[in-house]
Formats: structure tokens, C-alpha cells, sequence
């Protein structure tokens, strides 16, 4: 399973569309041309707050997510982010 | 995410936008394939304006359409097409645009590849020309590969090769994957409908079973190296699952809008059983997609009929719509090609059962033209507009009186 660095920051990449419907969201990436879900709401509060905030677990944090759920979201930015959908963000 | 449902089962309800659509910009075709599932040739007088197909993108924009894969006919020869491909971009729609590859010469090539927003796709029915020239007419099978050359010179990488699987050429799918990885294209194997003129060839064109069992066998050995636009789920009933949503889209994730502006159910479909409604009625687009009754039908739980009781309904779901509708078989039986066998046995019990023709046809009258013979100069004509109102008359339709004007002159039909 990937999983990354939640003391870093990330964002969605540029070239990504977030659309988001009943059960969560679907995401198209306009460069490597693939669609992806993300499977609840939850999820896709989290990638929205990745932008602003300063790493991966304060977007978490901002959106409800702690303790025994982390590690879940963690795994999920992962296959997102091998899947080019959330790039890390250099400062 | 596990306890989530999944998401096939999400999907079956619908979506409140399409995640892809197919768009039939014109009707109007440089060639006669046997097998065009829209029937196209001739350009259809009531199609869309450039203002028209506008305000669709704009509300594609509104609804948060990725992107649309645009056909025809050959889309190419509108004379606003390359306008609208910008302008979609311009408006984050996406275009994957299908194309014999008659207009895409080295400038067209370099503008494509300079894109992120459009890709392309060219069809090729043959690995050699001969067998490709008996489906999509002479010359095709060099149309298509100029074009993939002027891509490949372009630096235009990963643009797809799109194949429509035949008894004829089932055997090349390795020479059809040489083509793709010569040129750095990605091979796209979509599944032969019985849909426009393709019901004229179906019975003799379609893959026989063993064909049909090779085929899936390729397709598990190349995994998502190989699109498939999800056509050939119906195979998913000999084991493991194809890549893809395993899952009859119509109305819940795709849709068909055709040149006139109007909307059906799937690319497949092009029959008033599953015309959901038009664009230019007041709503546009987006109240078709929500509020349409059939779509709402589609939307609701499926019987699937004598194929419940099928181990295998969970992995094919009883099949493609269209292939049973426009075969003549029931739409909550099995799919014609079911690999179980039961779609034979449902085909020899139709009987005499003529199925439903396609309800538009805009085929061309009689061959394209060639290029003209010596002697033979422009013919001078004059021309006056048809009454927008009143729609072409099919070559096929059968009543004497067709198109026929007691109002005035004699009719030209």
C-alpha cells in the first residue's frame, strides 16, 4: 500500500477537474486522461482543504478527520497521488 | 473506504451529469462504412449551428462534463469544427474526437499535439488495407495511416487507434497493437453493434464464439494497456472481471446527443425507443439528463428477466441494450453474444421476427464520390433552401407519396 508523508504539503494537481456528486466525487486528470472517484465526502473535504493548509494532516484535521480514521485517509491520498491526481507541493 | 457500496451500484442511479457523452456533430461522411452505427453520409439540413453547439458546451461547462468524445459522420469536414474544439477547450470541455484522419495532415497534426485538452482518435477496421477496405471503403486504410504518421511526426503521443472487432480481423489484434506501438498510439478495441447499417452486416461480420473467447483471453493478457471504452463487458460472464465498469452506461453515465440536437440513450441507440429528448427544447441539455422519463426508467432497478437466474448476471448484467434491441431479442433476456450460449439459442427462437430498424438514416444515396472523370466539368445548379421544418426523406422510406409537395413545384426527392 503507498502511503505518504502526512507532515507534508500537497495539492490537487493543476490539470485535475473535481466534480463532486451524491457519494463523493469523480475526478478527471486532463494530462494523463483517467478518471477516478473518490468514494465519500469525507475524502473529498480533505483534498479540497489540501491547498490551504499547510500539510496533508491539518487537511485532515480541517476536515474532521483524526485518530483511528487517519490512517484510511492516509492510504487514500496515496493511490491518489500515484495516480498523479494530488502532487506534493514544493515550497 | 470498503463499507462504502460499490460503485457500480452508485452508478445504476445515475448521475446528476454524465461523465462522458458521445456527440454526433454531423451526419455528413467522406465515406460509407458498412457498419456505421449512425448510419451517416449525408449531412442533415436541421443540424446544430456553430451558436447551437456553443450553448451546449456552455452547459457541458455548467455540469461538469470532462469531456466529450465527438463523432459523426466525419466531424472534421464541419467547417466550424476546429472553432469548436477551441472553444470546448476554452471552457475546460475536454475532446476526444473520432475521425477517419482525412483532414488531419502535418499542420492539423502539430496543432493536435500542441493540446493537453484533445485527443484523437482515428478508426482502423484492418491491420492491412485489404482487410480494412472491405469494411470502410478503398483508400481508407491510407487515409488513416498518413494520419497516424503526420501524429506520430508531431510528437502527438499516446493519440488512440480505435478498432471495431469483426470476424474479419479478429485475428489481427497483434498486428493491430504493432500498428499502435509503431506510431506511440494507444489501441482501442471497441465491440461490433448491430446499430445503424451495422444490422446489415451483423449476422456475417459479427466474431464468432471461438473469436469472442480469443479476444478475451488478448484482453486479460493486456490489461489497461488496451482501451476498450467498457464495450466488451458482456465477456465478463466467461470469469474474471475486464478492466472497466463492467456495466451497461445508458442514461446512468453516457449518452448520445446527435447533429439535430437530439439526445439518446447511448452511441447505440439511435432509435425513437430511446430518444430521451432535444437540445433546442427549453432546458437544454440539462433538463434532458435530469428529467427525462426514460432516463428515469433506466435509472430504476433492472429486472434483467430469465438472466437472473444466470451464475454469471453479476459479472455481464444481461448485456449491451442496444446489440439485443436491435437483433430483435427481448431487453431484459440475454445479449446476442452472451458467451453462456443463451443468446444463440434466444436468436433461433426469435424466429421470423423481423428486428427494429434504425430510425434515422442518412446513408449516402449511392457511393461517395470519386474524383470526377476528365470531361466532365462542374454542373451549374441552383440552389434554394429546403423548408427547415420539414425533415430530408429517408432513402428508405417506403411510401410513394414521401416528400412529396402538393403546394407547388415538383417535388426533388
Amino acid at each position: 500500500m503507498p502511503a505518504i508523508d502526512l507532515d507534508r504539503a500537497f495539492d490537487l494537481h493543476p490539470q485535475v477537474a473535481v466534480r463532486p456528486e451524491p457519494f463523493g466525487a469523480l475526478l478527471y486528470h486532463f494530462g494523463t486522461r483517467r478518471l477516478s472517484f473518490l468514494k465519500d465526502r469525507t475524502l473529498l473535504a480533505v483534498v479540497r482543504s489540501l491547498a490551504a493548509e499547510p500539510t496533508a494532516r491539518a487537511a485532515c484535521t480541517a476536515a474532521g478527520v483524526t485518530g483511528a480514521d487517519l490512517p484510511r485517509y492516509q492510504r487514500a491520498l496515496g493511490v491518489l497521488v500515484q495516480s498523479q491526481m494530488v502532487v506534493e507541493r514544493t515550497p | 473506504m470498503t463499507t462504502q457500496p460499490k460503485l457500480v451500484e452508485l452508478f445504476e442511479h445515475g448521475l446528476d451529469a454524465p461523465i462522458c457523452l458521445t456527440w454526433e456533430l454531423t451526419y455528413a461522411c467522406n465515406l460509407s462504412c458498412v457498419h456505421c452505427l449512425s448510419s451517416s453520409g449525408r449531412r442533415d439540413p436541421r443540424e446544430l449551428s456553430t451558436e447551437e453547439c456553443k450553448a451546449v458546451i456552455d452547459e457541458l461547462e455548467r455540469m461538469q462534463v470532462f469531456y466529450v468524445n465527438i463523432g459523426g459522420g466525419e466531424p472534421t469536414v464541419r467547417p466550424d469544427f476546429w472553432e469548436l474544439v477551441d472553444y470546448a477547450t476554452a471552457h475546460r470541455v475536454g475532446v476526444k474526437f473520432s475521425t477517419n484522419g482525412v483532414k488531419i495532415d502535418a499542420e492539423v497534426a502539430a496543432r493536435l499535439a500542441a493540446s493537453d485538452y484533445v485527443d484523437v482518435q482515428i478508426s482502423l477496421d484492418g491491420a492491412t488495407a485489404d482487410v480494412n477496405d472491405l469494411v470502410r471503403g478503398p483508400g481508407s486504410y491510407a487515409t488513416a495511416i498518413r494520419a497516424m504518421e503526420h501524429l506520430a511526426a508531431a510528437g502527438f503521443a499516446g493519440f488512440k487507434i480505435s478498432v471495431v472487432v469483426t470476424r474479419q480481423n479478429a485475428g489481427q489484434l497483434d498486428d493491430f497493437k504493432a500498428i499502435a506501438d509503431r506510431y506511440g498510439a494507444q489501441l482501442r478495441l471497441t465491440r461490433l453493434r448491430p446499430s445503424g447499417r451495422g444490422a446489415d452486416v451483423w449476422d456475417e461480420l459479427h466474431p464468432t464464439a471461438q473469436q469472442q473467447r480469443e479476444l478475451y483471453d488478448w484482453l486479460l493478457d493486456h490489461g489497461e494497456n488496451v482501451l476498450t471504452g467498457d464495450s466488451f463487458f458482456h465477456l465478463s460472464a466467461y470469469g474474471q472481471s475486464l478492466p472497466g465498469l463492467n456495466l451497461c452506461g445508458a442514461g446512468r453515465v453516457v449518452c448520445l446527443i446527435d447533429p439535430v440536437g437530439d439526445v439518446y440513450a447511448c452511441p447505440f441507440a439511435i432509435h425513437e425507443s430511446f430518444l430521451a429528448g432535444n437540445v433546442r427544447a427549453e432546458g437544454g441539455f440539462t433538463r434532458v439528463w435530469r428529467e427525462s422519463e426514460l432516463f428515469a426508467e433506466l435509472r430504476s432497478p433492472q429486472t434483467g428477466g430469465a438472466c437472473t437466474k444466470c451464475r454469471h448476471f453479476d459479472s455481464c448484467r444481461g448485456g449491451c441494450m442496444a446489440a439485443k434491441f436491435f437483433t430483435g431479442l427481448p431487453l431484459d433476456g440475454p445479449d446476442p453474444e452472451c458467451v453462456q450460449g443463451y443468446g444463440a439459442d434466444a436468436l433461433l427462437a426469435r424466429g421470423d421476427v423481423r428486428p427494429p430498424k434504425p430510425g434515422v438514416d442518412h446513408s449516402h444515396r449511392t457511393a461517395p464520390a470519386r474524383s470526377p472523370r476528365r470531361g466532365h466539368g462542374p454542373v451549374p445548379v441552383t440552389i434554394t433552401r429546403r423548408r427547415p421544418e420539414r425533415p430530408p426523406v429517408s432513402a428508405c422510406e417506403e411510401s410513394p407519396l414521401a416528400g412529396l409537395d402538393l403546394s407547388g413545384a415538383r417535388s426533388s426527392t
